[in-house]
């Protein structure tokens, strides 16, 4: 079954067609990176799965269950109640972190699990160290986020996404915010959960990375997914534009 | 007069100063974040009510409003005054006008915060009481705490406007007893008692502000 399935997805900013006809379907275990040029539409193709925007039309599923659908020509939205099970099936990591910045690393973790699942604190505590120490952090629990450099913030922020335990995990450019040095380590533990089989759809620049770590890689330009494949058939396209856009970054 | 009368006379009046300054913080900080909430709210009407409120209580003096809501009753709906409800109009007033400049210090406090906040709230699960009270309103306390201590001192010293209504409050005191003996000394000391008491509200606040410095 598709964990994720997207169906003819619309989106458009004050009459600005940012999305045109976005389809797409994620299976378990498969990890999907988006490149593309800025202004292709990647990060509003994240924030329409993820519902921080509303699309204007088209279909969104998770695990077979609809979240938006389309009806006379307009977009449907399911209830609150709907909306809020199905926000559990998946997680996102921001570009800049967005920890809370109030709460030390192991309460950014275990609040959510805590005061949104219900789960007992213990437990989520628990879960929290094993995930800290998973992700080369478990030094840090007591640490507010300004004491951490970005790359331990959004490991943080990683792991705070993972407490949630997500069927599914969006990254949106998760190593733009940070300097080379600390890339590699987000990276790496990127593709940790990558051999866990965690499925996964990255938005990101780093094209080495997605050649390395992808199952399918699909490239983005002007609001449509222009092609899509494996990472062998995606670097060794004949499609011009594609081309082009690696070149740019194989230099 | 003996200088011990006369400040055991205006230790008397402190207390009442006290009581409204402590009164007019209890009440108008909660109002002011609801008023706050009417002012950013998505519904046009509730908004311009808000906007209008605000615009009322901080266009208009302090003293006028103290009057309007002591002498309303009666000229309005022919209620008469009872002498107790001389007090209650000091603190009504003084809520209804630090409620309009708090439910401002809110506003700009949460307009600050990073849209990225409420948005990894959301996806995280949090309802939106929960984001509110949970993630945001923590932070904004922090980033408003300078303006609130600007406030909070205008309010100590705002208190002796309560002598329009003969509230004997300390000011109203001080100014009898130096009418009454020809000497500046009560009123001299109501001024040293009023640095004391904002010196005492700065250290304080001070000390909050500390308080929050824990994370950045």
């Amino acid at each position: 079954m598709n964990l994720l399935e997207i169906n003819h997805m619309k989106k458009g900013f004050d009459g600005l067609g940012v999305l045109e006809d976005i389809s797409l379907s994620v299976q378990k275990g498969e990890v999907v990176s988006v490149i593309g040029p800025s202004g292709s539409g990647k990060s509003t193709l994240l924030r329409c799965a993820t519902l921080l925007e509303k699309m204007d039309g088209g279909e969104l599923k998770y695990l077979g269950e609809a979240a938006a659908w389309e009806e006379n020509g307009k977009c449907i939205y399911a209830g609150r109640q709907k909306l809020k099970e199905i926000r559990k099936h998946f997680g996102l990591v921001f570009q800049n972190f967005n920890l809370f910045p109030h709460y030390t690393v192991m309460k950014n973790i275990i609040d959510a699990p805590v005061s949104v699942d219900k789960v007992p604190k213990k437990e989520a505590e628990e879960r929290a160290v094993k995930l800290l120490c998973q992700l080369g952090l478990e030094d840090k629990k007591d640490a507010y986020p300004y004491q951490l450099s970005g790359g331990q913030q959004q490991r943080v922020s990683i792991a705070r996404a993972l407490a949630l335990q997500p069927k599914i995990l969006f990254f949106d450019e998760p190593t733009s915010a940070l300097d080379p040095e600390l890339t590699g380590e987000v990276l790496k533990v990127i593709k940790e959960l990558a051999k866990e089989h965690m499925t996964m759809i990255i938005v990101t620049h780093e094209m080495q990375f997605a050649k390395e770590l992808s199952d399918r890689i699909i490239f983005m330009e002007q609001g449509v997914i222009r092609c899509q494949g494996t990472p062998e058939e995606i670097f060794s396209a004949s499609d011009e534009r594609v081309r082009d856009f690696i070149g740019k970054f194989t230099l | 007069m003996s200088v011990t009368t006369m400040l055991l006379q205006l230790t008397g009046g402190m207390v009442t100063t006290v009581e409204i300054f402590f009164l007019t913080l209890l009440f108008s900080l909660p109002l002011g974040l609801v008023i706050s909430f009417g002012r950013m709210s998505k519904m046009g009407t509730l908004r311009a009510i808000s906007k209008f409120y605000i615009s009322v209580m901080r266009g208009t003096p302090l003293m006028l409003q103290l009057i309007v809501v002591y002498f309303a009753p009666y000229y309005v709906f022919g209620i008469r005054i009872s002498p107790g409800y001389r007090f209650t109009a000091v603190i009504l007033a003084f809520v209804l006008n630090y409620a309009a400049y708090f439910a401002e210090i809110y506003r700009s406090g949460i307009e600050s915060m990073p849209v990225g906040q409420y948005e990894a709230a959301k996806v995280l699960g949090y309802g939106r009481a929960q984001t509110f009270f949970k993630i945001i309103l923590p932070q904004v306390i922090k980033r408003i705490l300078p303006p609130v201590t600007n406030e909070t001192i205008t309010l100590v010293k705002d208190t002796s406007l309560a002598f329009v209504l003969a509230e004997a409050e300390m000011f109203t005191i001080a100014k009898q007893i130096a009418a009454k003996e020809t000497s500046i000394v009560p009123l001299m000391a109501a001024g040293v008692f009023y640095y004391i008491f904002n010196l005492a509200v700065a250290g304080f606040m001070e000390y909050a502000e500390k308080k929050m410095n824990y994370y950045r």
